[in-house]
């Protein structure tokens, strides 16, 4: 019997995989659901077992069995491994991704899984921990707090129980690398929390995943179950959010799994003294701790070996938005911004020029294709003005109204703020205001016949909307202004860093703000 | 809203997980699924299987976006209107959705029939605009996808 491999990715579903796999399975062959590869303009793929190895065809439909099987089907792609954008990448954490299937625990073990969880429980306590500083790793989930340092201080906190948090709530738009992890690999989530169990002495651990990710859910809680044997005396549970984009912030996180409202704490102190239910706990980004199964078993030094400046090992990049070559590319920190977009990504999906990449989410900056020399790197994107938060790229095409994203970032703030300090939850509303006003400013209208505004002077803000200076540069000001109250007098960075989207976009494409275009990039 | 069944469903999920107050959340997911939203009228026996006030409950219930308080329609469009959707065309297929289902974003049709809801983002960034269809994802999607969906949720 003929054995084939489809992908079972919530993307590879929405473009079509469960037909597909439903008329290879009636043409009698034996079919494999594994997660996705990566690459989603060849999705669905089919991947035929054959003497040559893998033969992969993909984009295809359920009516192209035949051809398939034949081997006469035009988009045949040979292995799919060699193809550039995979042969490119370094896989360090997604190595077994979309090549095994998710809930087999054969195929886990036979593609070196369960090797570092068995070397970390040979070693002590400290030992591990000592390896993931010495691999240099860095929270993934987008601050880049050293995660070896973070073990440590729950390692060294007094009182117990411990626990290992694992932040799922992977709400950025144009990040999935989470998402495909728990779908396409869940036991190497599972072998790296615990290993974190092991390290700090922890005994239960949950891994909190975003409601929309339906199929993430089912697979890890069918994971967990699997390795449970594997994995005691540890013991893991998953918890489902409810729609909350910012219970991805780590203390409203561990708020959520308590059952309040997912409102961000004050720190200190630290979730490691004080987490959830006020015990010392460990609260990792997905990739974080999918990251350090590989660094036990291979070594720190092969991690860190990888990487540029203080960015060490390997970063899940993932193109999205109007790209044409969409998809996960993990490779090693230093790869430039523009070889990501343009060589790897190959430009818009559109065909027209790119115009502005976000980097990093709803709360990173945009940049211009005259920043595409930005290394990728924490240190650089952040004297760049930016972040590389969850490691997103959303490409947007020339047809983008800059105004209108800034507009967004302050709708999107406003939305999901979580209202318990006043700069984000008010700030944000200010700032939608302010957007409408910059945007209708834009259009000059005829002037008014009459003035009415008697003796007082405009102001740029006030009860009486017929008293603002509307104008572009009036407005232009007050929005600066507010964004500094917001990024210093935020509690978490959802206000802090609503500014970096807003901010950015008035800095790079001041045309869309009423304001002359920037001499520079007239000349480009 | 069936208040017995709702108090039915509460007393059996407290007697199976406990009443600690991290069940709160599962609990509220679970009556959801089971009676399809969640009533004011339910929250005194909420709170008291949990030995909260009913403020604290209510506060919980509002503050997550999944949580209904009203009946949703029979079939719930999810349409994503996040950044790399909106990079692909987001906003001209939300309005062309608005119009083709005859529904506001974040309303129920008159007659029962569709939600349309926004969603901030389904992690299916590089294939957008996407939805859930009643659950089942969906990408790229056009005016001919949107009809397909019409159709599919006109029964």
């Amino acid at each position: 019997m003929t054995r084939v491999f489809i992908s079972r990715d919530m993307a590879s579903v929405a473009l079509g995989a469960d037909a597909v796999a439903r008329a290879f399975a009636d043409a009698g062959c034996e079919v494999v659901r594994t997660g996705s590869r990566g690459l989603f303009n060849v999705e669905p793929l089919v991947e035929v077992e054959s003497a040559e190895g893998r033969i992969g065809y993909g984009p295809v439909t359920a009516g192209d069995v035949t051809a398939i099987l034949g081997g006469s089907h035009p988009n045949r792609i040979g292995d799919v491994g060699a193809l550039p954008f995979f042969a490119a990448q370094q896989r360090f954490t997604f190595a077994r991704c979309g090549i095994v299937d998710p809930l087999s625990l054969a195929d886990y073990a036979a593609h070196g899984g369960w090797t570092g969880l068995d070397i970390a429980r040979l070693a002590e306590p400290q030992a591990v921990v000592d390896t993931v500083k010495a691999s240099g790793l860095r929270g993934r989930g987008g601050a880049g707090f050293p995660t070896g340092i973070k073990w440590q201080t729950v390692l060294d906190a007094p009182g117990g129980p411990k626990y290992i948090v694992c932040n799922a709530d992977e709400g950025d738009s144009g990040t999935f690398a989470d998402r495909m992890l728990m779908e396409g690999d869940p036991f190497c989530l599972i072998e790296g929390m615990a290993i974190a169990a092991h390290a700090v002495r922890a005994g239960h651990g949950y891994i909190y995943i975003r409601s929309e990710y339906a199929f993430a859910v089912e697979t890890m809680r069918k994971a967990i179950e699997l390795s449970a044997a594997r994995i005691a005396p540890f013991t893991l549970e998953v918890r489902v959010g409810a729609g909350a984009y910012v219970c991805g912030e780590e203390t409203a996180l561990l708020d959520s799994i308590e059952g309040k409202r997912g409102q961000v704490r004050a720190k200190p102190p630290l979730p490691a003294l004080s987490g959830l239910f006020g015990r010392p706990t460990v609260i990792n980004n997905v990739l974080s701790l999918a990251a350090v199964p590989f660094i036990l078993s291979a070594g720190a030094e092969a991690y860190a070996d990888v990487g540029f400046g203080r960015s060490r090992g390997t970063m899940p990049v993932q193109l999205a938005g109007n790209v044409k070559n969409g998809g996960l590319f993990e490779v090693g920190f230093g790869i430039t911004l523009g070889e990501l977009v343009n060589d790897v990504g190959g430009g818009t999906a559109s065909g027209r020029p790119v115009r502005a990449v976000q980097v990093g989410g709803p709360l990173g900056a945009y940049f211009p294709p005259s920043m595409f020399d930005l290394p990728f790197d924490y240190e650089a994107f952040t004297q760049a003005g930016g972040l590389i938060g969850h490691a997103g790229i959303t490409v947007f095409d020339d047809s983008v109204d800059m105004a209108h994203m800034a507009r967004f970032a302050m709708e999107f703030c406003a939305a999901e703020s979580c209202g318990k300090c006043t700069p984000c939850r008010i700030g944000s509303t200010r700032g939608v205001e302010i957007m409408d006003r910059i945007i209708a400013a834009r259009i000059p209208e005829p002037a008014p016949p009459t003035a009415r505004t008697g003796t007082l002077e405009k102001a740029l803000y006030s009860r009486s909307p017929d008293r603002i200076e509307v104008s572009p540069g009036a407005q232009t000001a007050l929005l600066r202004d507010l964004c500094d109250t917001m990024k210093y007098g935020s509690l978490c960075a959802l206000g802090g860093f609503t500014p970096y989207p807003v901010l950015s976009a008035l800095d790079h494409f001041p045309e869309d703000f009423g304001a002359p275009a920037p001499i520079a990039q007239a000349a480009e | 809203m069936d208040l017995a069944a709702a108090e039915l469903v509460i007393a059996d999920w407290i007697d199976a997980q406990g009443d600690e107050r991290d069940q709160l959340l599962p609990l509220l997911h679970h009556l959801q699924r089971e009676i399809g939203y969640i009533d004011d009228a339910a929250i005194p026996f909420i709170a008291a299987a949990f030995n909260l006030s009913r403020a604290d409950v209510h506060g919980v219930l509002t503050f997550y976006h999944d949580f209904r308080r009203k009946p949703a329609g029979r079939h719930i469009v999810k349409l994503c209107r996040a950044e790399s959707c909106q990079a692909r065309g987001g906003a001209a297929i939300e309005a062309a959705a608005s119009r083709r289902l005859g529904v506001a974003m974040g309303e129920t049709r008159r007659d029962g029939q569709i939600s349309l809801e926004p969603v901030y983002c389904l992690g299916l960034c590089a294939i957008g605009p996407n939805a859930l269809v009643d659950g089942r994802p969906v990408a790229r999607i056009d005016a001919a996808m949107l009809d397909t969906i019409a159709a599919e949720v006109a029964v």
